[in-house]
């Protein structure tokens, strides 16, 4: 490993801008290099950051991440890429760090992980050559939604008859058969989930995790689905453009999550009802999947536009803000499915049916098309290490750190 | 005009400041460091030694006032003022709740700290979030607060009451004030001057690192001590450990400990031991060797340890230097290769290896050398080798304002109308000398919090007598 103090020299120069992190060459690496080799710019940086904190610990309150590196010595790229995964960039580490920029550690703990999230995200992609479609996610997202419109677009026009037509009632499948969309949806959903899940384990491999007990699986997954890092370890929440605390990020995600998951929960009921049960849309507005769908959307709708809000107000040292595009990018993609799903419900019997189902049909191909090459991503990575350290806590510590 | 000005943005200025707020006073404070690195020695602290009778929150067990008193004692050795001991000590006990109306979180000891479980309260994320959740706290409240705001001379009048502070080209008038900015602890040239001249022609302070701030440069106390204030405590003493020698000047804080010399040796510049690197416990033991190292040739000194020792100790913030052999060692330090292999020699051959045990006073130590090494002795046999070169590190000083119970700066044993301190300022009042973890945190609060409250009624009583000469 690198001498701290050149590290530290190093760190001093990035900080003081006299090397860009961006402007650091991009280069990609075989699935093979990936779980060996020597860490690039970013790991080197999170395992300097993380040698400092593992002498300092003030932060061990905060979250999963400062336990789980008390019991390293050394950060080796599989711990780096665990550990990053681990952070939920909470920010709450920044804040507290008596080590922080202007200090001549510049110890940035969330930006430095931040950094390395996305090259996890870019060297787990699959397939591999997809990865580099995080690095400008603006634009992946902004083509696939684009691709989605045009391609429905076309489609309304050549089997429906154009962009504005007598009001169908809400008769979807008049315009789109249901097993073209069936089908369509199903097999990219599929690929996604395929490209998400062998990336993810190959991460699991990579941080080469022990066996899991039921109890840390029922913990990783209260930890997940309660965002429970995100609350500050303290209960007052994390920080966003200040030192301050709020749980706002908390509740606006949780809308998010929970929105997103009543809308796919709609959407599978809807199936269900199509397929078993022969009950076919338009659905009356009190049925199962309208009222799962609404409330979905309402969610989905209220809690990406707190995220952005937070998002643009967010201190730019907590993160990376070169990764805003796909973030916000992200954002705007769930906006987009809520509120043209919503304009679709409350204008389903009007002549704009059809160009308003086919421009919601687009967005959310946009969205599924994007889920293993963007933000999405996040999540199945952050579960798995939140799985990892709930297997990995119940693990005995190969240390003795006596200082009691 | 305002009631209270607070000189200094650390803990103890803060406490002053919400108490003189909340007792009604106008307040503004004045922190010498720009924003970013506000909050004095501060920002680097960790925890608060707490008296309590019964198991509090994160507090287990008892630590009765009594003990309490004892381990002072004992630290200081006697060179204390038990009067104002116990009163930070009864304080102790009860300004937590005050702490969390405040925004301080409290947690359970941090890993590495389990022998501090009982008697010391951490603060979740350490002195620097302390330090924001006061400041977020004193600005709701509508505390004034200025950065880069250096104050460095006061007005006083012949008795020593207080009319204005000057910073810079600013003159700013209150009612009353409370001094909370510091020792002199990096004031280079004060520091030199108070270790002053060794036998060997050196000058030790100009070796010493600042764990801390380097705006603690003393220049009020100066100005107090030139007034004819009072004063306490010796210039040479403070809360001084040993550092890794590689830290940064000042502000390395807590990472910069080396917490290793009571697992292995610990030799000066000549290659030689000076002291049982196995008195004690390291907690009790740590706060020590800051002085130890300061009485050695060249101010520094190298903690020696072999790979049994690697993983029982926290990690330190710079690898150590290695080696396979021990002559390599010492070539790579810079050390007598024939000296070193003799000191550590005579030191294996004289272990008496028993039961290890580094969390009791075991029975491994050593006969037949001096200073002896009286546990957790081991030769030091199983490569590779690691040494860390150490200097003292100074956290704060000692020598400050003399005061009694109202924190009232002192003139010929006359105490101010309206000038109060706390703080590092003051600590030399409880600490003679020696140091026990998270006491320099309670003597700030205890009389930050006393000198806000006495100001405001100080501020009080100034406006009633002003608005009675007005009448009159």
């Amino acid at each position: 490993m690198q001498p701290l103090d050149d590290l530290i020299h190093d760190a001093a120069m990035l900080a003081a801008g006299k090397t860009s992190a961006t402007s650091q060459p991009i280069h990609f690496k075989t699935r093979a290099e990936l779980l060996k080799g020597e860490p690039n710019d970013n790991e080197a940086e999170v395992a300097r950051v993380m040698q400092i904190c593992n002498s300092c610990r003030y932060c061990e309150g905060f979250c999963a991440v400062f336990p789980a590196m008390n019991r390293r010595l050394e950060f080796n790229k599989a711990d780096v890429h665990y550990l990053a995964n681990l952070c939920h960039n909470c920010g709450a580490c920044l804040h507290a760090c008596q080590y922080a920029p202007p200090h001549e550690f510049a110890v940035n703990v969330p930006q430095a992980m931040a950094k390395v999230r996305l090259d996890t995200y870019v060297d787990f992609a699959w397939p591999s050559s997809l990865g580099k479609l995080y690095r400008r996610n603006g634009l992946t997202l902004s083509l696939a939604v684009a691709t989605g419109l045009a391609l429905f677009l076309v489609l309304l026009v050549s089997l429906g008859g154009g962009l504005f037509q007598e009001p169908r009632v809400g008769s979807f499948y008049a315009i789109f058969p249901h097993n073209m969309l069936a089908l369509m949806f199903g097999v990219v959903f599929l690929l996604a989930m395929v490209a998400l899940g062998v990336g993810v384990s190959d991460f699991w491999r990579n941080v080469s995790p022990g066996s899991a007990s039921s109890a840390a699986v029922a913990e990783a997954a209260h930890d997940a689905l309660r965002l429970r890092y995100l609350d500050g370890g303290h209960g007052k929440g994390c920080n966003n453009e200040d030192d301050a605390f709020t749980l706002s990020r908390q509740r606006f995600h949780h809308l998010t999550f929970y929105g997103f998951m009543l809308c796919f929960a709609a959407t599978c009921v809807a199936t269900l009802d199509h397929y078993f049960l022969g009950y076919r849309a338009p659905y009356p507005f009190f049925s199962l999947p309208v009222i799962l769908g609404t409330l979905g959307g309402i969610g989905l709708l209220i809690g990406p536009v707190g995220l952005l809000w937070l998002n643009l107000r967010r201190d730019p040292k907590n993160g990376d803000v070169a990764q805003q595009p796909m973030d916000r990018g992200f954002i705007a993609l769930l906006l987009l499915t809520s509120l043209t799903g919503l304009l679709l419900l409350g204008l389903r019997d009007s002549s704009a049916m059809g160009l308003l189902l086919a421009v919601h049909l687009g967005v959310v191909m946009g969205l599924f098309l994007t889920m293993p090459y963007g933000k999405f991503a996040h999540g199945i990575f952050r579960t798995a290490a939140l799985l990892k350290y709930s297997i990995e806590k119940r693990q005995p510590s190969k240390l003795q750190l006596k200082a009691d | 005009m305002i009631d209270v000005l607070v000189i200094g943005g650390g803990n103890a200025a803060l406490c002053a400041a919400l108490m003189a707020r909340e007792a009604g006073a106008s307040v503004m404070l004045l922190e010498a460091a720009p924003r970013e690195w506000r909050g004095g020695n501060s920002q680097h602290t960790r925890n608060l030694r707490c008296m309590h009778d019964e198991p509090q929150d994160v507090l287990v067990e008892t630590y009765p006032e009594e003990e309490f008193w004892q381990d002072l004692l004992k630290v200081t050795g006697g060179i204390t003022d038990e009067h104002l001991a116990r009163l930070v000590i009864r304080h102790s006990s009860s300004c937590r709740d005050w702490m969390r109306k405040h925004g301080v979180n409290f947690q359970p000891p941090l890993s590495g700290t389990l022998h501090l479980s009982r008697t010391n309260a951490f603060f979740m994320g350490g002195g620097k979030a302390l330090i924001n959740a006061y400041y977020r706290s004193a600005e709701q409240l509508g505390v004034q607060i200025r950065y880069n705001a250096a104050v460095d001379s006061l007005e006083l009048d012949d008795s020593g009451k207080f009319i204005a502070a000057h910073a810079g080209d600013q003159r700013i008038e209150a009612r009353s004030c409370v001094l909370a900015c510091g020792g002199f602890e990096s004031n280079r040239e004060w520091v030199r001057e108070a270790w002053g001249q060794n036998e060997r022609g050196e000058w030790p302070g100009e070796n010493f690192l600042v764990r801390g701030t380097r705006f603690n440069t003393g220049v009020l106390l100066k100005f107090l001590m030139d007034r004819g204030a009072d004063v306490i405590g010796d210039p040479s003493q403070g809360h001084c450990v040993a550092i890794d020698a590689r830290s940064p000047l000042y502000d390395g804080g807590i990472c910069t400990r080396i917490d290793c010399v009571s697992l292995g040796i610990v030799v000066n510049r000549e290659a030689k031991r000076f002291y049982d690197e196995g008195e004690d416990f390291w907690p009790k033991r740590y706060a020590i060797w800051g002085r130890l190292t300061a009485l050695q040739p060249g101010q520094i000194a190298y903690s020696i340890i072999d790979a049994k020792a690697i993983g029982r100790f926290m990690p330190p913030v710079f690898p150590g230097i290695t080696a396979d052999t021990l002559p390599e060692l010492a070539r790579k330090v810079g050390l007598d290769e024939a000296n070193f292999v003799r000191t550590i020699e005579e030191y294996n051959a004289a272990c008496h290896v028993g039961t290890f045990d580094h969390t009791v006073l075991d029975d491994c130590h050593t006969s037949g050398i001096e200073p002896a090494k009286t546990h957790w002795a081991l030769p030091l046999d199983t490569a590779p080798f690691y040494a860390f070169a150490v200097r003292p590190g100074i956290t704060f000083t000692y020598l400050g304002l003399k005061v009694d119970e109202t924190t009232a700066v002192r003139f010929n044993d006359q105490p101010s109308d309206n000038l109060f301190v706390a703080g590092e300022m003051m600590a030399g009042n409880v600490l003679g000398k020696g140091y026990t973890a998270g006491v320099g945190m309670s003597i700030g609060t205890a009389f930050g919090r006393i000198a806000g409250t006495q100001a405001a009624k100080a501020a009080q009583q100034q406006q009633k007598t002003g608005a009675q000469h007005a009448a009159a």
